[in-house]
């Protein structure tokens, strides 16, 4: 440990550092030094976070020969890292749980309580809940956090002209992205079922959600390439465009408020497979006697899906819509990744992250971060009182 | 399944499918072999909604995995759910699909095919023309992953390792600890669990953004108490610990969600055998609760891996963008910028990010699925 800790300070070599636990694996593995048991040191930090911290940059050692042996080594060690970290985090807890089950009488339950509960709790309390705090208490603070500024963020965010814009913006994505989506995968939940090959659509309409936004993003950007008509068109809108006959179509990433349309298309893309499984699970959790009692009575077509159907899946509709709202709410991906936030298309989270780790305005970027938080505020109030009767109905 | 047309039930047969914990354990017990236990326990109370609930994560996985909903529901395909589906039958209906499912999968299609075409091509004509005049090759990928080019340095390869780095651990540690989190919460009871349940649940809401600035403090500054050093600084850019830690924190009110409302459906019986042949509580988890949650924990594995895979905002955040930390969707935003109208090398490092997720997706989209209705909300 003693002679480990004489390289902490050498933070300049590239892999120093990462996922202590495996760098000793692999570095002190074989000295008898117990690979797993420094791991496990290492990860204590992340399990119990009492002072493990330490283990920072000691995988120093060891490591710099083998970095210049090109990508390959270095894959070989970061995954190496990645499995020692991983064994060390078990044998930790076995360790742990080996311990601690020996334990008998009246410390048993308070030790079993700590044990399983206290890790996930301080992760909790040190991830979420004081960050939260935190960002409401910076965002009455300067840009550098040492003086209180009072409302002066929040008056700035609503004063100003393009925050107006970013908030308007932001609205139009909320208000149809989720509908949009949510409304196709409804459409799309009644209609495949009955379809032979139901599986391959359903897996195909599925499948962006397998996508990153970014790669989505990109997908996207390759549609709506453009260029002028005196060239041949790559991007697939375009040339759609041409085909059906408009001569000249416009720079679509730069024509604004459509360019705004134009990237929800991305998220709706998105979002739509998830409505439909989500919804087609629903619609088929109805009981048949309910459906077969309204045919009964006369109930048919639309007026069945009107009356019956769409109330019997009311909260799963719901919960599909409040899902894609947070995630709208939240994706900065899309913008960022197709237009930087340009052209009108800026929305609140990638204001956000900008004004806070591109122009450091950390005053403002929290300001902005508590608005996103208000936001949905009253969501969770829902989910809770839902969360609530659900269990009181148990 | 006494379905009682007008009860309360409207709700709840809603609520069975979006708390779905319950559609999922539904499913999950019956694949994980303990149909007996779970099924035949009855739990009068809600008899009802689980087994609704339990048939919708048949249903839904059935779908795929050999119609299997089909067969236990006794053949029976549903006869009120086809009545609206048959009113909404018509060749119109089925071309929507049809065309929908086109416009899913072309914009896909049309990147997949200009990575694989030589950089003259892409830049002259559209994707589409490969019909005509095929000529593939891999070409641009080995170019993307090993060469870079065009004023970027060094290819994809470090990130790809770093994805892979980052997600495997960032999917093993939420899963770990927070199973055990939700294990005392449902069966270790004591003063508080119940509110201390509803908190943690309340947090999955919370923008992640709220969390960033703070976090980023704490990583790189370390936390101080007067003289005293509680959490010395961990530094971030150059190790993957703090994206580790991030996404664990991050991941913690969903999954404990998730999994304590498997968990806690669990039988009674078995714990209570299990105690009173004195097995400690860590006995029980080990040896009675993993084994049980098996696919409860496949379906969260699989969520929460394609989330870290995909996610930007974290990694961006807690990464930088070095060749040494940074995963592959950073590269790809940055390559976004800097390859520009290169186009045949954007779309081969976009492929590129997208085959793990895919892979998983499609091998395992079963317990996805359960996963994805078991709860639908991720934070």
């Amino acid at each position: 440990m003693v002679v480990m800790d004489l390289w902490a300070g050498h933070g300049g070599v590239a892999y120093d550092g990462a996922g202590r636990g495996g760098q000793a694996a692999v570095a002190y593995g074989g000295v008898g030094h117990g690979g797993v048991g420094y791991g496990g040191v290492g990860h204590g930090a992340v399990a119990y976070g009492n002072g493990a911290f330490d283990g920072a940059g000691h995988g120093a050692v060891g490591l710099r020969a083998v970095e210049l042996a090109g990508s390959w080594n270095d894959a070989v060690i970061k995954f190496g890292n990645t499995a020692g970290a991983i064994a060390g985090f078990l044998a930790v807890l076995l360790l742990v749980f080996f311990a601690a089950g020996r334990a008998t009488g009246r410390f048993a339950r308070p030790l079993a309580v700590l044990i399983f509960l206290g890790p996930a709790l301080l992760l909790v309390l040190v991830g979420l809940v004081v960050p939260l705090i935190r960002t409401i208490f910076l965002s009455f603070h300067n840009d550098d956090s040492t003086r209180f500024v009072g409302a002066a963020n929040y008056n700035w965010a609503f004063g100003n002209d393009s925050i107006h814009q970013v908030l308007l913006t932001t609205l139009l994505w909320l208000l149809i992205v989720p509908v949009a989506a949510t409304g196709l995968g409804l459409a799309l939940a009644l209609l495949v079922d009955r379809m032979r090959g139901q599986s391959v659509y359903k897996s195909l309409i599925f499948m962006p959600m397998a996508i990153s936004l970014v790669g989505a993003s990109i997908i996207w950007k390759f549609v709506y390439d453009w260029r002028d008509t005196s060239q041949s068109q790559i991007g697939l809108l375009s040339q759609l465009a041409i085909w059906l006959g408009w001569r000249h179509p416009p720079n679509w990433i730069l024509s604004q408020p459509l360019n705004t349309f134009l990237l929800m298309v991305v998220m709706v893309w998105v979002q739509t497979g998830f409505a439909m499984v989500v919804l087609s699970a629903a619609i088929k959790a109805i009981p048949d006697e309910i459906t077969e009692a309204a045919r009964l009575d006369g109930a048919k077509g639309l007026r069945l899906f009107w009356y019956v159907t769409v109330p019997m899946i009311r909260t799963t509709l719901v919960v599909v819509l409040t899902t894609v709202l947070l995630i709208t709410l939240k994706a900065f991906d899309i913008v960022r990744t197709m237009t930087g936030g340009n052209f009108g298309t800026q929305v609140l989270a990638n204001e956000m992250y900008s004004q806070s780790f591109t122009q450091f305005n950390v005053g403002r970027g929290s300001a902005l971060a508590v608005l996103l938080f208000m936001a949905v505020l009253p969501l969770v109030a829902y989910n809770i009182v839902q969360l609530r009767k659900e269990r009181a109905s148990r | 399944m006494s379905g009682q047309p007008g009860r309360g039930g409207q709700v709840d047969s809603g609520g069975g499918t979006d708390r779905g914990g319950r559609a999922d354990s539904g499913g999950g017990t019956g694949r994980g072999g303990r149909a007996d236990s779970g099924g035949g326990k009855g739990r009068s109370g809600r008899a009802d909604s689980g087994g609704r609930a339990r048939r919708s994560g048949w249903e839904a996985n059935g779908v795929r995995a050999g119609r299997g909903g089909r067969q236990v529901k006794g053949g029976r395909p549903g006869n009120g759910v086809s009545a609206v589906r048959k009113s909404f039958s018509s060749p119109l209906a089925s071309l929507f699909v049809v065309v929908m499912t086109a416009l899913w999968t072309i914009p896909t299609l049309g990147l997949l095919a200009t990575s694989l075409r030589p950089k003259q091509d892409v830049a002259d004509t559209g994707w589409w023309t490969v019909f005509t005049h095929p000529h593939l090759g891999l070409s641009n990928y080995h170019a993307v992953l090993f060469e870079g080019g065009f004023g970027v340095s060094g290819g994809m390869m470090p990130y790809l390792v770093n994805s892979l780095a980052i997600s495997i651990p960032a999917t093993v540690f939420p899963l770990v600890l927070a199973s055990m989190a939700a294990y005392a919460l449902a069966w270790v009871r004591f003063r508080g669990s119940d509110t201390l349940f509803f908190v943690i649940f309340a947090l999955q809401v919370v923008p992640l953004q709220m969390a960033l600035i703070p976090l980023l403090r704490l990583f790189s500054h370390g936390f101080h108490l007067g003289a005293l050093t509680v959490i010395p600084p961990l530094g971030t850019g150059n190790s993957y610990a703090p994206v580790w830690l991030a996404h664990t924190m991050f991941a913690m009110p969903l999954a404990i969600f998730l999994l304590h409302n498997f968990i806690s459906q669990l039988p009674q019986d078995l714990m209570e055998a299990a105690v009173v042949d004195g097995a400690s509580h860590f006995r029980i988890f080990r040896s009675i609760v993993l084994p049980l949650c098996a696919p409860a924990l496949a379906s969260f594995a699989i969520f929460q891996f394609l989330w870290v895979w995909n996610d930007l905002l974290v990694a961006l955040t807690f990464a930088g963008g070095t060749p040494d930390v940074a995963p592959m969707t950073v590269r790809l935003a940055q390559l976004s910028g800097s390859f520009g109208g290169h186009w045949e090398l954007l779309t081969a490092g976009a492929f590129l990010t997208m085959v793990v997720p895919l892979i998983v997706f499609f091998a395992l989209q079963r317990y996805f699925v359960r996963g994805l209705l078991a709860g639908s909300v991720k934070g």
